[in-house]
């Protein structure tokens, strides 16, 4: 394949990093006064860059065309699959930002900052990177990008001390997360004589030496930091509180549809002919996120901590569907993926629609007692993604885990999706708990400030897709999801 | 004679160092900065050894990589301390608690 046909199959990461450094040209010389017109224009680019996918998403891009760089990118519809959902995620965090940033919760300093689209564009351009890697520097390299810009947007309101703090801790466990992905990207090139996930996968056929064993295990471990699953979980509650709440929205959806995408592409591209040997630990991971996240949302009382947990415990569902180790499990767990982006969407644009008058924002519990009474619309938002997440029936929500827990009991795993099925009615305590909170207590009636139009459009629009009407959307997901996981098993 | 698996040693001893430098140390985040930076250079050691035993050149240009990156990662953390360090006037790691849960 020559050069040409390598960079026509990645045009929308060419128009991403294009995008990216001409706005961070622009940001450097218009300054914050520019941060609206960057914000516009990096939403278009999303927009152009999610286009390029739509060819490829509907007619499937599969066989030795997919493959760019002589093997370093693959881009297949799975691929494709993740980074749709990847820049639909950014956008959002995008639409939502200005009255964020405009608002005091953002402290001293007032005004979206220019940085912030190109950081998230930067962000996404190394999702994209990191989704369609077919080499360990590939992945490597668009981790990185991702990582880097994450933590300069977890740290963005610089004289705020907890979002200073929330960097600082992000930065720290990332960079050890990436330390450990590394050493055993490392052993596993010494013991298998490549970095290619080709190359790598025919050197682990047969018995496992201890050492190409060792960086199997460092590898799911480096991969388990970035999706924040147990046991490596314990930066998630600290980072996604002290994130300013867009950006905490961000953390919550696109990276973890790139990191898990990431990991599912590695345990069948790379370790596929050694299911036993990581089938176990996917496996412990992803009950464990189901328990912990879980049992640690009970008794918190701030709203973004408990997405937090919510978000393990979503995560845990995940990965059980990576664990499942088959093509059902894999596009059982992309349809979830889908719904998990749009309830956590819904979720987190609730929380930034709760302001009093000035526009300050509310985060806990104290400050939503009656919401059903002042401000109705918002609170049935709220409900219809507090059950969907609780997985109640008929909201997609429920839809999600029953492609999961089909996959898993036709797999013949009866007994994890059970223990699954167990954490998940402990989940639903703390969901219900909103709905009580809301509709049943004393109204505390602080949250009075109005809303701009694009908070409603996006509250609105998720609550339609995870109403009974989104399974309108699920045939054509589902083929979306089955061709994308046909085409992560083709590689094989 | 000097074989790989001296050089693997090295390797897995700055590895540990650096973990244990980041959990175990309670006093100062740029010593977590340091350790991080031991860990990426025990990355490199072995990779540059498995490329040089195995004669194959991949391994040393994936350390140039891993350099790059590390520089990079190195100015970003450092950046993040000081906006740390001028809110609260102190980068001892037992004080990186204004959130608890």
């Amino acid at each position: 394949m020559d050069f040409a046909a390598s960079f026509a199959l990645i045009v929308p990461e060419l128009i991403l990093a294009a995008a990216g450094l001409a706005l961070l040209m622009v940001a450097a010389w218009g300054g914050d006064k520019a941060a609206r017109f960057i914000a516009i224009a990096a939403v278009i680019a999303f927009f152009g860059a999610g286009l390029m996918l739509a060819p490829g998403l509907h007619f499937g891009t599969d066989g030795p065309e997919v493959i760019a760089f002589g093997g370093l990118m693959r881009v297949d519809t799975f691929a494709l699959f993740a980074k749709a959902l990847i820049y639909l995620a950014a956008i959002a965090c995008l639409v939502v930002a200005p009255a964020f940033f405009s608002g005091p919760a953002a402290g001293s300093e007032r005004g979206m900052r220019a940085e912030y689209p190109v950081l998230i564009l930067f962000a996404a351009l190394g999702m994209s990177i990191m989704v369609s890697a077919g080499d360990f520097m590939t992945l490597y390299l668009g981790l990185e990008l991702n990582s880097l810009a994450s933590y300069v947007l977890a740290a963005i309101l610089r004289r705020d001390e907890r979002s200073a703090e929330a960097g600082l801790k992000y930065f720290v466990l990332g960079a050890l997360a990436s330390g450990i992905l590394l050493y055993g990207m490392s052993l596993l090139y010494g013991f298998t004589g490549g970095t290619d996930f080709a190359t790598v996968r025919a050197g682990l056929t047969g018995e496992l030496a201890t050492g190409a064993m060792f960086g199997l295990i460092f590898v799911l471990a480096g991969l388990a930091f970035k999706i924040a699953a147990v046991p490596f979980h314990m930066w998630t509650p600290d980072v996604y509180e002290g994130a300013p709440t867009p950006v905490t929205m961000f953390f919550a959806t696109a990276p973890k549809v790139a990191a898990v995408a990431l990991t599912a592409r590695v345990v069948v591209e790379v370790f596929g002919a050694q299911v036993l040997a990581w089938q176990q630990i996917i496996m412990f991971t992803a009950l464990a996120s189901i328990v912990f996240g879980a049992l640690g949302a009970i008794g918190q009382e701030n709203l973004k901590r408990l997405l937090a947990y919510s978000s393990i415990n979503n995560v845990g569902f995940i990965l059980l569907g990576v664990a499942v180790a088959d093509q059902a499990g894999i596009s059982a767990m992309l349809v979830y993926l889908f719904i998990y982006v749009a309830m956590s969407i819904g979720a987190f644009t609730a929380l930034l629609m709760l302001r009093d008058e000035e526009g300050g924002l509310f985060e806990t519990f104290a400050d939503i007692r009656g919401l059903s009474v002042t401000k109705p619309a918002i609170a049935w938002c709220l409900l219809f993604t507090m059950f969907s997440l609780a997985g109640i029936p008929p909201l997609l929500g429920f839809y999600g885990k029953f492609v999961i827990f089909q996959a898993t009991v036709d797999a013949g795993l009866i007994a994890f999706g059970a223990i699954a099925i167990a954490a998940s009615v402990i989940g639903a305590f703390y969901y219900i708990k909103f709905v009580k909170v809301m509709f049943f207590d004393e109204p505390a009636d602080v949250v009075k400030g109005s809303s701009g139009n694009a908070h409603w459009v996006l509250l609105i629009l998720t609550a339609l897709i995870i109403s009974p009407l989104g399974y309108l959307l699920t045939p054509s997901i589902t083929d979306l999801a089955d061709k994308a996981a046909a085409a992560l098993y083709l590689a094989v | 004679m000097i074989g790989i698996e001296h050089y693997l040693v090295v390797g897995a001893i700055l590895f540990v160092l650096g973990v244990l430098g980041i959990f175990l140390n309670r006093k100062n985040v740029i010593v977590i900065l340091m350790a991080i930076e031991l860990i990426l250079l025990a990355v490199n050691i072995n990779l540059v050894a498995f490329s040089h035993f195995m004669n194959d050149l991949v391994g040393q240009v994936f350390a140039m990589l891993v350099l790059t990156v590390a520089a990079a990662e190195a100015a970003i953390g450092l950046a993040i301390l000081v906006i740390y360090f001028r809110g609260r006037g102190t980068i001892a790691v037992d004080d990186v608690n204004r959130m608890k849960g």
